[in-house]
């Protein structure tokens, strides 16, 4: 029988410093980047690659029949007003580009109602047309004999949307964190809650910040990407506290330390395997799923690393710090209390068994 | 375990097996042939019975919001101008009115010449806002204060938020006449967005380009009833000009176009009597150009219905019939009583559409005339209903997808799920052994189920909804995981067979109950806020963890009291 982590008897808290140490690097690191690219970077890049979906613009698909190299291209869109195109070759399928372009301002010709989104297709369109003629609407680029492109996709947003995106990006990532919190509030305690959505958090900035620092485009998938870690990284946390739970009624007379130490230490092996597992599914996604999916999968790859490095290094200590204060809180009070001769008769129990445990505690 | 028990969850599982896969691979709504469960036939089958979504099947995707600050800004103006009628109809001297509309406040604001009179003034306004029922006076929530010869009626913040949304729906409801009548296939259309955001989806599957579909929209618009300057229709037709040019210069102006005049864009139309050939061929029509008042007489706000009528019973020759709102009745009776015989012209998005000249008073309901074929006739009653929108439309989000790209998108995604499903097969079998043949059916079923229940709600599958089954192809092993490491566990604790399996189900469920919920908790959010595709991932996901339940907890424990019971008492190995 093959046994990942058998018998491991490693003191995670122990560690704890170097952990939050790294974290802390990790965040700063980050973060550093962020503020530098936003402030202080010559070319006046962003601090976060956003993508159409958050920040406005036209993405426009287009697959050529004999691909020019980048440099036409580019010269071509150039000659028809938009001085600002990303273009970026996709490596799965030949002869396809990505041109990103800002938002453009209309023509003088283009009509009220099409302000926001269409020029920019328009404009390609007429650019890419220096190529040769595009494929009918109705057939693929393969089937038309007479053209040489054909636009296959757009993702235009306007200002407005991508404002609204924007925000309701924050608001659901912030809103799901207080869900996790109050749920895992509800089945075991407030500190659990709380240590579990932190680690969480850290993950997500961590995976933020690491985004701004290779600059991968962040779009709508992405934040779906990091919902998914939200409930992923809080599995990992639950399978923990849960053995936390059932261990502190096993071995009473273990502080809380030496309890979650243990309880990392059995899940250990679960915990590696499920990651690895869903570390294999989601780099089978990022290999083959396709570049509409590359951030996507980017974010979850990132977000499962961290997410499994987190529960371990960061809600565990957290968590256990966390209890000890509350502890040392109502000890003092369970105290002075045993001295005036008043008992109520949780506080009392504790103190008389002489167990170092809080009535909080007793109920986990 | 008794073995009747086991043959009851056996039977179960049958059952759901079965189901799952008929509901997947069979046909729905028809009677099955034989032919069905050929390789080609499940192929074909499956395509009919998974709802692809946009991105896999190619289509367009677009957003658009109505302005209503435009139609509040409108409706003010046009109150503004109402209220000093009905003053003046009074004998009641207005000084000056108008309509302030800026920083989100819509005022209409009225000077007394005689601050004696403002009560007067007030009472004539409102009366004549309840008589014509138009969207203005105190009942209507407009707000009244005075301040000497001042008056002014503000627009309350709950007015202006019903004005709004049912400006939106007044919208939506003419964009779905309109998608109806240009025979667009299986359109979805939908509020879009916040309560407060006058959004409105429009989805629509197979088409590619939006372009026509935006335009034949009727590209939403400004429609004004216009007095074309000309001679008399007695004299003769319409005054055109071949230029701009020559346009301006017939003003007399010195080059510069005055305030009261516009030279606007005239594209004659093909009509029936004269070159019915030339039909097809709109866009060889010289474009003409003419002289208009400005400004107009009426607006489509005003207008009420319009319709392509035969001209003459079983004719060819088409006519538009049309009727307006009260407001607009009285000016437009007022305005075609005194230009009898003069050129009125349809004027859209700034081009004059159309030119007919007054053959008599109109006042609620009138008729334009201009010998239009069948189809002219209703083209042009499709934009005048179109030039009816509240307010004009802008696009904030367009999205196409072609279908090649949608085909690769499918391509990569199943290549995506075949390598991730035999990555974890292969890591499974290797790890658990024997077990791991539990947890590998148990993970088959859960995709068959999966796939099944997406198609039983009827659920989209679109891009990020394969990742999601990606996703759970890595997440439902989990709970194999769990159990099976807690059996291992608890028979390194020196437990018996039986005793090690009961307990590792048994511990381990309790965890899988949590991991679970949360992940449905957050799968929830991402469904109540997330758009488009993105609650296409929620859905699979949430589906996922259900039937996870099932495949992991319940069928994966049935093999194991079936291994367990066929090797009844003298049980001394277990693979796992």
């Amino acid at each position: 029988m093959a046994q990942l982590f058998q018998n491991v008897k490693v003191d995670w808290l122990g560690k704890r410093r170097y952990f939050i140490g790294l974290s802390i690097l990790l965040l700063l690191a980050g973060m550093g980047t962020a503020v530098y690219r936003h402030k202080f970077h010559p070319h006046g890049t962003e601090a976060f690659n956003l993508g159409v979906d958050f920040k406005g613009g036209t993405v426009v698909t287009a697959r050529f029949k004999q691909p020019p190299s980048v440099e036409t291209l580019r010269a071509a869109i150039d000659k028809a007003g938009i001085h600002d195109a990303v273009i970026q070759q996709v490596v799965s399928v030949p002869g396809e580009f990505l041109i990103r372009v800002a938002e453009q301002s209309p023509d003088s010709a283009a009509t009220e109602s099409q302000v926001g989104v269409d020029p920019a297709r328009a404009k390609v369109k007429q650019a890419l047309s220096t190529f040769g003629a595009e494929a009918e609407p109705t057939k693929t680029l393969v089937e038309d004999p007479k053209a040489a492109y054909k636009i296959e996709g757009t993702d235009a947003v306007g200002q407005i949307a991508s404002k609204q995106l924007r925000n309701q990006a924050i608001a659901v990532t912030i809103a799901a964190l207080i869900g996790m919190l109050l749920f895992i509030a509800f089945r075991f305690e407030w500190t659990y809650g709380a240590a579990a959505v932190i680690a969480v958090f850290h993950t997500v900035l961590v995976t933020l910040g690491l985004f701004s620092i290779f600059q991968i485009e962040i779009n709508l998938t992405v934040i779906a990407a990091l919902l998914t870690l939200v409930g992923f990284d809080v599995n990992d946390s639950i399978v923990i506290f849960d053995r936390i739970r059932e261990n502190r009624k096993l071995y009473r007379r273990m502080s809380l330390y030496e309890v979650t130490n243990l309880s990392i230490n059995q899940t250990l092996s679960r915990t590696v395997i499920t990651s690895g597992l869903v570390f294999l599914s989601v780099v089978s996604l990022v290999t083959l799923g396709g570049e509409t999916l590359r951030p996507f999968s980017l974010a979850l790859l990132m977000g499962i690393i961290f997410g499994t490095y987190d529960t371990i290094a960061i809600a565990g200590p957290i968590m256990v710090w966390w209890e000890k204060r509350l502890e040392a809180a109502n000890k003092l009070p369970a105290a002075s209390a045993r001295e005036s001769g008043i008992q109520t008769k949780g506080r009392g129990d504790a103190a008389r068994t002489g167990v170092s445990k809080s009535s909080r505690a007793a109920r986990v | 375990m008794k073995k009747k028990n086991l043959l009851q969850r056996s039977i179960i599982i049958g059952i759901v097996t079965l189901a799952g896969l008929y509901i997947v691979i069979g046909p729905h709504g028809r009677r099955p042939h034989l032919k069905d469960f050929t390789y080609s036939g499940i192929k074909a089958t499956l395509a009919d019975n998974i709802h692809l979504g946009l991105d896999l099947k190619g289509g367009s995707h677009l957003v658009m919001r109505v302005k209503v600050e435009d139609y509040l800004k409108h409706l003010t103006e046009d109150n503004a101008t109402a209220a000093e009628l009905a003053a003046k109809q009074q004998n009641l001297e207005i000084r000056e009115a108008h309509a302030e509309t800026s920083g989100g406040n819509y005022r209409v604001v009225l000077q007394a010449a005689d601050p004696s009179k403002t009560q007067a003034i007030r009472d004539a306004v409102e009366k004549d806002a309840v008589a014509k029922k138009v969207e203005f006076g105190e009942s209507k929530g407009w707000s009244f204060s005075a301040s000497g010869p001042t008056l002014t009626w503000t627009l309350t913040s709950a007015a202006e938020r019903t004005l709004s949304e049912s400006a939106t729906d007044q919208a939506f409801k003419i964009i779905d006449s309109r998608i109806n009548t240009l025979g667009v296939a299986e359109p979805t259309l939908q509020r879009h967005g916040a309560q407060n955001s006058h959004e409105i989806l429009l989805q629509m599957p197979g088409i590619q380009d939006p372009e026509h579909v935006k335009q034949l929209l009727g590209n939403p618009s400004r429609l004004e009833l216009v007095h074309v300057v000309s001679r008399s229709a007695k004299e003769g037709s319409v005054q055109t000009y071949e230029t701009e040019q020559e346009a301006i210069i017939s003003l007399n102006s010195g080059g510069n176009i005055p305030a009261n005049r516009r030279v606007l864009k005239y594209i004659e139309r093909a009509d029936a009597a004269s070159t019915p050939s030339q039909e097809t061929k709109s866009d060889t029509k010289p474009t003409k150009w003419v002289v208009v008042e400005s400004p107009g007489i009426i607006d489509g706000a005003q207008l009420r219905t319009a319709s392509a009528v035969p001209a003459r019973a079983g004719g060819d020759e088409y006519e538009i019939a049309f009727s307006l709102k009260p407001t607009g009745a009285t000016r437009f009776g007022e305005w075609t009583g005194a230009n009898i015989d003069q050129y009125m012209g349809v004027d859209l998005n700034d081009e004059v559409r159309s030119i007919a000249f007054i053959k008599s008073q109109i006042t609620d309901q009138g008729v334009i005339e201009g010998r239009f074929t069948k189809d002219s006739a209703e083209g042009l009653v499709l934009t005048l209903r179109s030039g009816a929108l509240p307010a004009g439309i802008q696009y904030t989000e367009e999205r196409t997808v072609g279908p090649s790209l949608g085909a690769d998108s499918i391509r990569s995604g199943v290549r995506a799920s075949a390598l991730g499903l035999a990555l974890v097969v292969l890591f499974m079998l290797f790890y658990y052994h024997g077990a791991g043949i539990n947890a590998v059916v148990a993970l088959l079923l859960n995709m068959v189920l999966m796939i099944a229940g997406l198609i039983i709600f009827g659920a989209t599958l679109t891009l990020p909804g394969i990742a999601g089954i990606i996703l759970t192809i890595g997440m439902a092993v989990d709970s194999n995981v769990l159990i099976f490491e807690r059996i291992r566990e608890e028979l390194r604790s020196g437990k018996t067979i039986p005793s090690a399996v009961e307990q590792g189900f048994g511990r381990a469920f309790v965890t899988i109950i949590d991991t679970h919920v949360t992940t449905i908790v957050s799968s929830l959010f991402l469904y109540v806020f997330g758009v488009g595709p993105i609650r296409g991932f929620a859905v699979t996901l949430v589906l996922g963890l259900l039937v996870n339940l099932f495949s992991a907890v319940y069928v994966s424990r049935t093999i194991f009291i079936w291994l367990l019971s066929r090797k009844g008492k003298r049980i001394t190995s277990l693979s796992i």
